[in-house]
C-alpha cells in the first residue's frame, strides 16, 4: 500500500517538478505562472491590460495570415453551396422584391412624418458616427462567439460601439486595442441587448444561444409574441439607438424557447459599420 | 553538399512539425466549425500536445506550449492564461501517463485521454463561469469533448507514422 502510495508520489513529482533534457522550464512552474496571469486578469491591472492590447495586436494580426488558406477553403465551400441554391435564392429574392417596392415610399413619408413629429415633441434625435471596418478574423469559435476588426482606438473605436452589417445590428464592441477590436456578436451567449418586439412594442432582452440565433428572455408569460414579428433594438440603456432592426421571431416547435434569425448571416461578415449614437436634444 | 543542406532544412521542418502544427492551430482554430454541423467542433491542441507530451518529444517544449496557450486566449477572448493552465495540465497528466507506463498501448492512452480532457474542459469551464462570469454552453462543450475524444485515435495514428518517419531518419 505504501509502496503503491510512493509510486505515485514519485511519478507526480516527476511529470511536474523534472525538467526534460532541453525543458527550460518546469511545468509547475509554468501553470503557477499562469495562474499568476489569471489573478492579474482578474484584478484588471493596468500593466495587465497593456500586456493583452500588445498580445492581441501581434496575433490577431499574425492569426489573419494564418488564416487566408482555411479562409479560401470556406469561401470555396461557401460558393458551391450558393451554387446549389440559386434558383431556391432567385424565386425569393424575387417575390421579396415585389414586396420590397410597395413598401419603400410608404416607409420614405413615415420616416419624413417620424422625424418632423419627434421634433414638435422635443425628443431625442440620434447622430450617428459611422466608421467602415474590415473583419480579420471569424474564427466562429464553439464557445466564444466574436469578431476582429481592423479599427482600434487610434480610430476613436469605443466600447460598446453599435456594430451593424448594412442596417443590421449584428454586436458590439467589447475590447478595444490600438488597431484593432472585438465585437462580441449577438449570437453568444453573453450577449445581453434591450429589443422591442414589433407588432405591440413588446420590451424584453435579447440573448445569444452560443449558436447561429438568438432568444427572447424576461418576458411575461402572460404575453404572446406573433410569430413572425421583428426584433428591434429598443434604445434602453441608452447604448443603442431604438429602432435598429435585428432579425425575426419565430416559434420553433423543437426548441423549448422561441428563437430569433438574425437577419445578417453571422458567419459571412466581411466588412461592418462601427457606430456611434449620441442623442441630441433639439 | 546540396543534397546535405535540403536533409538538414527538410530534418528541421520534420523536427519542428508538431510545434508549427501547433501554432497554426492556435492561430487559425482548425476544427472545421465553418461546416456548421451543430455541436461539431474538435480540439487539435489537446490531442497533439497530449500526444507528444506522452511520446516525449522535446520540441514541443513547455514555455512553447505556454506561449500558444496565451495566443489561444488572444485569439478567443479569453482571460490571459486560461488557455496555458489548460495545456499544461495535459502535458502534466500526458507526463504522469508516461511514468507510470511499462508497456504503452494505444486504447490505454486513449481512454486516459477521455479522462484528461474531461478534467481541463471543467477546470476551464469552472475557471471561466466561476472566476470571469464568461456563459459557456455545455452541450457545445460536451461535442467537442466527445469530437476531441474520438478523434484522437485517428491522429494518434497518423502521429504514429510521422514518428517511425523521424525515428528511421534519425533526427
Amino acid at each position: 500500500m505504501a509502496t503503491n502510495r510512493d509510486d505515485f508520489i514519485i511519478a507526480i513529482r516527476s511529470a511536474f517538478l523534472k525538467k526534460g533534457n532541453k525543458q527550460r522550464f518546469s511545468l509547475i512552474g509554468l501553470i503557477f505562472f499562469s495562474v499568476g496571469l489569471l489573478i492579474l486578469s482578474k484584478i484588471n491591472l493596468p500593466v495587465n491590460n497593456y500586456l493583452k492590447i500588445t498580445l492581441n495586436e501581434i496575433v490577431y494580426r499574425s492569426s489573419f495570415i494564418v488564416s487566408i488558406p482555411e479562409k479560401k477553403f470556406q469561401d470555396l465551400n461557401d460558393v458551391i453551396k450558393d451554387h446549389y441554391n440559386v434558383y431556391k435564392d432567385y424565386l425569393e429574392v424575387k417575390k421579396e422584391l415585389n414586396t420590397l417596392k410597395s413598401k419603400k415610399y410608404e416607409t420614405q413619408f413615415l420616416k419624413e412624418e417620424n422625424k418632423r413629429l419627434k421634433k414638435t415633441i422635443n425628443e431625442y434625435i440620434y447622430n450617428s458616427e459611422e466608421l467602415i471596418a474590415k473583419v480579420l478574423i471569424d474564427k466562429n469559435s464553439p464557445f466564444l462567439k466574436s469578431i476582429i476588426v481592423n479599427k482600434g482606438s487610434k480610430d476613436n473605436v469605443k466600447l460598446g460601439m453599435a456594430v451593424l452589417d448594412q442596417s443590421y445590428l449584428v454586436g458590439k464592441i467589447v475590447e478595444v486595442n490600438y488597431s484593432t477590436s472585438r465585437v462580441l456578436l449577438v449570437s453568444d451567449l453573453n450577449s445581453k441587448i434591450p429589443v422591442g418586439i414589433e407588432p405591440g412594442n413588446i420590451q424584453s432582452i435579447l440573448s445569444g444561444t452560443g449558436r447561429t440565433n438568438g432568444k427572447i428572455e424576461y418576458l411575461e408569460t402572460d404575453i404572446l409574441i406573433e410569430d413572425k414579428s421583428i426584433v428591434y433594438t429598443s434604445g434602453s440603456g441608452g447604448l443603442f439607438k431604438p429602432g435598429i432592426p435585428i432579425g425575426t421571431y419565430h416559434k420553433e416547435l423543437e426548441e423549448s424557447y422561441e428563437i430569433v434569425n438574425f437577419f445578417s448571416k453571422l458567419s459571412q461578415l466581411t466588412f461592418v459599420k462601427l457606430v456611434s449614437f449620441e442623442g441630441d436634444n433639439k | 553538399m546540396s543534397s546535405k543542406f535540403k536533409n538538414t532544412i527538410g530534418n528541421t521542418f520534420l523536427l519542428y512539425l508538431p510545434l508549427l502544427l501547433l501554432f497554426l492551430s492556435v492561430f487559425n482554430e482548425f476544427d472545421f466549425n465553418y461546416l456548421n454541423y451543430k455541436y461539431f467542433s474538435f480540439n487539435f491542441p489537446f490531442i497533439l500536445i497530449f500526444y507528444w507530451s506522452l511520446k516525449r518529444i522535446e520540441t514541443l517544449g513547455y514555455g512553447f506550449i505556454f506561449i500558444a496557450g496565451m495566443f489561444n486566449d488572444a485569439v478567443l477572448g479569453f482571460p490571459i492564461g486560461i488557455s496555458s493552465l489548460t495545456y499544461l495540465i495535459i502535458c502534466g497528466f500526458a507526463g504522469y501517463l508516461r511514468n507510470i507506463t511499462l508497456r504503452p498501448s494505444l486504447t490505454k492512452d486513449w481512454l486516459y485521454f477521455l479522462f484528461t480532457i474531461l478534467v481541463a474542459n471543467s477546470i476551464n469551464y469552472f475557471l471561466l463561469l466561476l472566476f470571469f462570469s464568461i456563459e459557456i454552453n455545455y452541450y457545445e462543450i460536451l461535442g467537442n469533448i466527445i469530437f476531441t475524444f474520438l478523434l484522437y485515435y485517428i491522429f494518434a495514428h497518423i502521429f504514429d507514422v510521422y514518428r517511425k518517419i523521424l525515428l528511421r531518419i534519425k533526427i
